[in-house]
């Protein structure tokens, strides 16, 4: 960037804002963020990363496509998404690794597996059909700072409130499902339908995500911040609302570095994100050789 | 009169129930009535359809033939009333939920909405935290409810799952081997446990075992699936050689060792029943 680091914080926040595509840029940061610490949160919990990481995969060959069909990215990333999510909605299983036999599961991850690499062979093929740069490459892959419109500020905020709702009212029931989904169903909760209806979340979620951070760098949002979290706190009401603000955290402080330094955003978001991670991992280790579980409290009415 | 005999309205009621899993035939002809506050358990060999019958009772696998009732009306319909604890391999060390938690969604896990955090929680979920705390305490979980439940052991996570399944005020607790994963002392303590629950909570059991000999002393009937038929009685008529030699069709023979445990000897393999 042409500008300086200062070292007077608010002046480079001012200056920092005064770029509208800098605007943009904290703008959307701010939607993935909250959407993705959310989203990722259930993932997490319901150790549904691998069809998450796939949902990201598929992504770029979507927005590839659409790059060279002459269509805005975001309708490739978003169509691409949410067809995966639905294929894997109806894949026996529904791509979670829990409640599944080991060997069925294994079966469905190497599927899974072999649809990732095919995915980023057709992205590829359509780069080099679009007769794309390189920088274009990159920034589907890693993210770009610079690339934001108004446009895509509204879509990502659509589908962000959008997810938000729509999480907001199957919380709950979803939450029974991912972690005890046997008694959830003989409770008349909908598991199969719940299991769905969150792959489709998770495939809007990432290909809003994929926009800002690019297809490979989804993760760094998704999945550390949700991790980060679960670390530090076993409640879910806590561990949903502390994902989120760390991944509003790593992306404010991950885009203000990369418009300070001549390297991507991709890489300052991610290596925030694991260096959470590190931390609260540390953090739990130590906690649990301690032998102090978190906080404690009797519970009112406890006898003796 | 009327109003002992509405009391006594049995919990579970099957005439002549049948089921069959892939087209193949599990048990037929099953009678079985659960009055409340009774404790019957489910016994037999492997595959003969214990935790079928179970789910037939849930509504989870429907019946093939005759009449299943819970509550007084066709299995399923009643479910918010009856809690259900699954078998199933324990929770690992990953799961970071709360007992407590896992707990509280038994209050209102099916329930449209968010999980909010405690600061965040109206007044009226006062009364649902206290509900969650006392079934804790009946089940004696204090001192572990509060860590994550990937963290407990084996009898503590059984525990907590109780305390799950109890905490709606259920009128009927459907349990699937609760005591298959437990050392000697839990399986005791646990048993103990159910059977305090079952009088003071005022709620019948039907609980799947294994082995009969940790809840012997507690049970007011049993139900003795094998053979694709079912006997049912106390447990001093049902477990003797008489009677299951003549559900199996073939000599069985009732044996108690030096403490007293009873062991049931003869009993071909339900798989391989049909070999000669």
């Amino acid at each position: 960037m042409s500008t300086g680091l200062s070292w007077n914080l608010v002046e480079d926040l001012r200056q920092l804002l005064s770029f509208h595509f800098m605007l943009n840029a904290m703008r959307a940061g701010t939607i993935v963020a909250v959407v993705s610490g959310a989203a990722g949160y259930f993932m997490v919990l319901r150790r549904q990363a691998f069809a998450g990481h796939t949902l990201a995969v598929v992504g770029f060959p979507g927005a590839a496509a659409a790059a060279w069909l002459g269509v805005n990215a975001g309708f490739g990333y978003f169509g691409a998404c949410l067809v995966a999510a639905l294929i894997i909605a109806v894949l026996p299983g529904g791509g979670r690794a829990a409640g599944t036999s080991p060997a069925a599961a294994g079966e469905e991850s190497a599927a899974i597996g072999t649809l990732q690499g095919f995915a980023l062979a057709c992205g590829f093929l359509f780069v080099s059909l679009y007769h794309g740069f390189l920088s274009g490459l990159t920034s589907l892959l890693f993210g770009s700072i610079t690339g934001i419109t108004d446009d895509q500020v509204l879509v990502l905020l659509v589908a962000g409130v959008l997810i938000l709702a729509a999480l907001a009212v199957i919380g709950r029931p979803l939450l029974f499902a991912s972690v005890d989904a046997e008694v959830a169903r003989a409770r008349g909760v909908p598991v199969r339908l719940l299991s769905a209806a969150y792959l489709v979340l998770l495939g809007v979620a990432v290909a809003g995500t994929s926009q800002v951070t690019g297809s490979l760098l989804v993760f760094a949002l998704l999945v550390a911040p949700a991790a980060t979290a679960s670390r530090l706190t076993a409640r879910p009401g806590r561990g949903l609302l502390l994902s989120v603000g760390i991944a509003l955290l790593v992306t404010w402080l991950g885009e203000g570095i990369a418009f300070f330094s001549p390297y991507q955003i991709g890489f300052w978001v991610t290596t925030l994100a694991f260096a959470a991670f590190v931390l609260a991992s540390g953090y739990r280790a130590l906690a649990d050789r301690r032998g102090t579980p978190g906080r404690r409290h009797a519970p009112a009415g406890a006898a003796g | 009169m009327q109003r002992s005999e509405v009391a006594d309205a049995p919990v579970v009621r099957l005439r002549n129930a049948a089921a069959r899993v892939g087209g193949r035939a599990i048990w037929s002809g099953v009678d079985l009535t659960v009055r409340p506050a009774e404790f019957v358990a489910v016994l037999g060999p492997n595959g003969a359809g214990k935790s079928t019958l179970l789910k037939t009772i849930l509504g989870l696998h429907p019946a093939a033939d005759g009449v299943v009732e819970v509550l007084g009306e066709p299995a399923g319909q009643r479910n918010a009333r009856v809690g259900y604890l699954p078998q199933r391999r324990a929770f690992d060390a990953s799961v970071r939920v709360r007992g407590v938690d896992i707990v509280r969604l038994g209050w209102d896990g099916d329930r449209w909405g968010m999980p909010l955090p405690g600061f965040l929680r109206r007044a009226r979920d006062r009364a649902a935290a206290d509900r969650v705390a006392e079934v804790i305490a009946l089940v004696g979980a204090e001192g572990y409810a509060h860590r994550p439940i990937g963290q407990c052991s084996g009898g503590e996570q059984q525990r907590l799952l109780i305390a799950q399944a109890l905490v709606r005020r259920p009128e009927l607790l459907v349990l699937d081997e609760p005591l298959d994963s437990l050392d000697v002392t839990n399986q005791a303590s646990v048993s103990a446990l159910i059977q305090r629950v079952c009088r003071s909570e005022n709620v019948a059991v039907l609980l799947v075992a294994h082995d009969v000999n940790p809840i012997f002393p507690y049970l007011d009937k049993v139900i003795y699936l094998a053979h694709g038929g079912a006997v049912t009685g106390t447990p001093e008529q049902v477990i003797t050689a008489e009677t299951l030699t003549a559900l199996y069709d073939t000599p069985i023979d009732v044996l108690r060792d030096r403490a007293g445990r009873l062991v049931v000897v003869g009993q071909p393999d339900s798989h391989a029943g049909h070999t000669p």
